[in-house]
């Protein structure tokens, strides 16, 4: 293997695991706060359809960018609400949230093109890949960490900034608090219903990011089913990377070089079936669950919060 | 003025009833709302689905078509979540009794008796769905792997095993590149009713009576209800809820599995790409709807197939996309998810005062 080969299969690795990072890192934290989001596959779905479809009419790909945003935040509001005001069943309130959003997404495709028309096929603005100065010059490490777009870099910001959050400031110990004892949270003052709400919306801001970089950043386009499974594997990697942001880059590097692997496989003409280069990433997940769950049950270690996926009942406690 | 939930002692009876029902207009308001954004006139639209799904002879037999695949899905998916085992997998298993069907019709039909060629095909599909749900349980039961994210996975492969096989070694080497196998032999056409009605209705209706009669009249039945009631509770009595898991998943499986090779057998003739347009997901739907009851999954599967013939009709009348269907039965799923807090709890207006009122606990 050459130093070029090398570097461009990091290079899509990255690329290709920006979306997955994005959603991961928004699971992570709305569990944290000890509600469980099945709905990320439908959230980076509309989020994708919406980024694109008003980048397309705006001209404006940042434009895109905040629409993604608002429509994560206002789905993500939704489960909040059924979950914790309402005090639905989280499984099927994020289930709802994806089959939801998946018809929704399908509905924006067929409809939002010119005139009323699909959204296939087009070609709006993106955010294009942008060389740092000086580090994007550098052999193999520039090619691939320092040529991407900005949606990426942002990234490279926001994964330490999370972890320190989480770890090491007074709200981010309320956060992991109110998943782990919301009765203890609640005796220290803190406002566990507002919390829950808060991280919930916060971590459907980020998928919406994760979905906006499909169709602004990594295709560049609208495909029906355009997620293809990410926010499902997004969900499986929050387990690998046991609720912690840093560790989550690994899981998100992993997948992304399934991808890369994938692409590259192709490219070279190989014998495989496509159907079956398609399976990987999704044959990977089970075999990536598997071995985690096994460990960390050796390990005798419990990595999620306690109270994820149960409704806080004040007036029942005691 | 604060807004308190009260636990209810009994579960309202009235409310039970009342959510569904309500729901189901709320989110048709809602889905008019999403309508109106995109400038549709929402009563028209809905006038169309309704005549095209309940209006005709013709338009009846079709929402029975989808019902069918509807209604044995979501009996597989409601006796899964009875035991609260989440499988999101119908889609797969469903897809994998259609590869099982499939497999019999254009390769071991002309060897058998034509007699002998359904019942195999049924058979086979039943084995394929229920081996398909069983690996997810086998390692729910001894590893503990979270089922949802591994019989969502299973969904994925499962479909992609469909597409290279009707792509790939299975694909019609006369169908001038149609993307599909060739047509079946006519000894592996699951007989039709009415219209494109068939047997597999009647797979659903047994299926039913299946399902009631093991919850409510075996020990079997008694154990999946404790599991899914009280996980704990079911331990402690020496419910071996591993087993219960794998017993479960097979006859979950099983059930996709013939609503695949219904698909296969009753409908398409052939396997090709529309196998999987999505009854495994739907399923959950229908399966919620109905409170995990199997004559609910009946009612709930009739109702929801309406509402896709009533999308498809969408799309030929008024040029309108298909997902609206979706859209809809998304809706209806969370106004009866926030709805249901109203059958435990009641709501009570109190004004604040510095001695705030005990809440009636249990």
């Amino acid at each position: 293997m050459n130093e070029a080969l090398i570097a461009s299969i990091l290079s899509i690795t990255i690329r290709a695991g920006t979306s997955l990072l994005y959603a991961t890192l928004g699971e992570i934290y709305t569990e944290r706060a000890g509600v469980l989001n099945l709905g990320v596959e439908g959230i980076m779905m509309v989020s994708a359809a919406t980024a694109f479809a008003v980048a397309y009419h705006s001209g404006s790909a940042w434009l895109g960018l905040m629409a993604a945003l608002a429509a994560g935040a206002l789905l993500a509001l939704l489960h909040a609400f059924l979950a914790v005001t309402m005090r639905a069943d989280q499984v099927v309130s994020g289930l709802a949230l994806t089959l939801f959003g998946t018809g929704l997404a399908s509905f924006m495709g067929q409809r939002l093109g010119p005139g009323g028309t699909t959204m296939v096929g087009l070609q709006g603005p993106s955010f294009q890949r942008t060389p740092l100065p000086l580090l994007g010059d550098l052999p193999v490490v520039g090619r691939s960490l320092f040529q991407q777009d900005i949606l990426t870099y942002g990234l490279y910001l926001l994964v330490p900034l999370l972890w320190f959050y989480l770890y090491r400031t007074q709200p981010g110990l309320h956060l992991r608090a109110v998943g782990e004892s919301p009765q203890t949270a609640d005796a220290m003052g803190v406002n566990v219903i507002g919390t829950r709400y808060l991280y919930t919306v916060f971590g459907g801001v980020l998928m919406g990011l994760g979905g906006a970089h499909l169709s602004l950043g990594y295709l560049q386009g609208w495909a029906e089913n355009i997620t293809g499974g990410r926010g499902w594997i997004a969900i499986a990697l929050v387990i690998f990377a046991t609720w912690d942001p840093l560790r989550a880059v690994v899981g998100a590097l992993l997948f992304g070089g399934i991808n890369a692997i994938q692409f590259r496989m192709q490219a070279a003409g190989t014998t495989i079936p496509a159907s079956f280069l398609n399976m990987m990433p999704y044959f990977f997940t089970i075999l990536v669950l598997v071995i985690i769950t096994w460990w960390e049950a050796v390990r005798k270690r419990v990595g999620a919060p306690a109270a994820l996926g149960l409704p806080y009942m004040r007036e029942e406690k005691g | 003025m604060i807004l308190i939930f009260e636990k209810r002692l009994t579960r309202s009876r009235r409310a039970a009833l009342l959510v569904p029902i309500l729901s189901f207009v709320l989110a048709l308001a809602f889905g008019g709302l999403i309508l109106i954004a995109f400038g549709i006139n929402p009563l028209r639209a809905y006038r169309v689905m309704v005549q095209g799904s309940l209006g005709s002879r013709y338009a009846l037999t079709e929402t029975l078509v989808k019902a069918i695949p509807l209604m044995l899905t979501g009996l597989g998916v409601a006796i899964a979540f009875r035991m609260l085992f989440w499988n999101i997998g119908a889609e797969g298993q469903l897809a994998m009794g259609g590869i099982a069907a499939a497999y019999v019709a254009l390769f071991l039909s002309d060897r058998l008796p034509a007699f002998l060629v359904l019942p195999l095909m049924f058979l086979l599909a039943l084995l394929a769905g229920a081996l398909w749900g069983l690996i997810p349980a086998l390692l729910k039961a001894y590893i503990g792997v979270n089922e949802i994210l591994t019989t969502l996975m299973m969904n994925y492969i499962a479909i992609l095993l469909v597409e290279y096989l009707y792509l790939g070694p299975w694909r019609d080497p006369e169908g001038y590149g149609f993307p599909g196998t060739a047509p079946f032999p006519e000894s592996a056409w699951l007989p039709r009713l009415t219209g494109r009605v068939h047997a597999g209705l009647l797979f659903a209706l047994l299926a039913a009576l299946l399902l009631w009669f093991i919850l409510n009249r075996t020990r079997w039945g008694y154990e999946i209800r404790v599991i899914g009631e009280n996980p704990r509770a079911a331990r402690y009595t020496g419910i071996s809820i591993a087993r219960n898991i794998l017993l479960v998943m097979l006859l979950s499986g099983g059930l996709a599995g013939i609503a695949g090779m219904a698909e296969v057998a009753g409908i398409a003739r052939r396997l090709y790409h529309g196998l999987t347009v999505g009854y495994g997901y739907t399923a959950i739907i229908v399966a919620w709807l109905a409170n995990l009851n199997p004559w609910g999954v009946l009612l709930v599967g009739f109702l929801m197939g309406a509402l896709l013939v009533g999308g498809d009709q969408l799309q030929i009348a008024m040029q309108l996309p298909a997902a609206v269907a979706l859209i809809l039965q998304g809706a209806i799923l969370f106004f009866v998810l926030g709805g249901s807090i109203f059958v435990n709890y009641r709501i009570r207006l109190i004004r604040e005062t510095h001695e705030p009122s005990q809440p009636v606990t249990q």
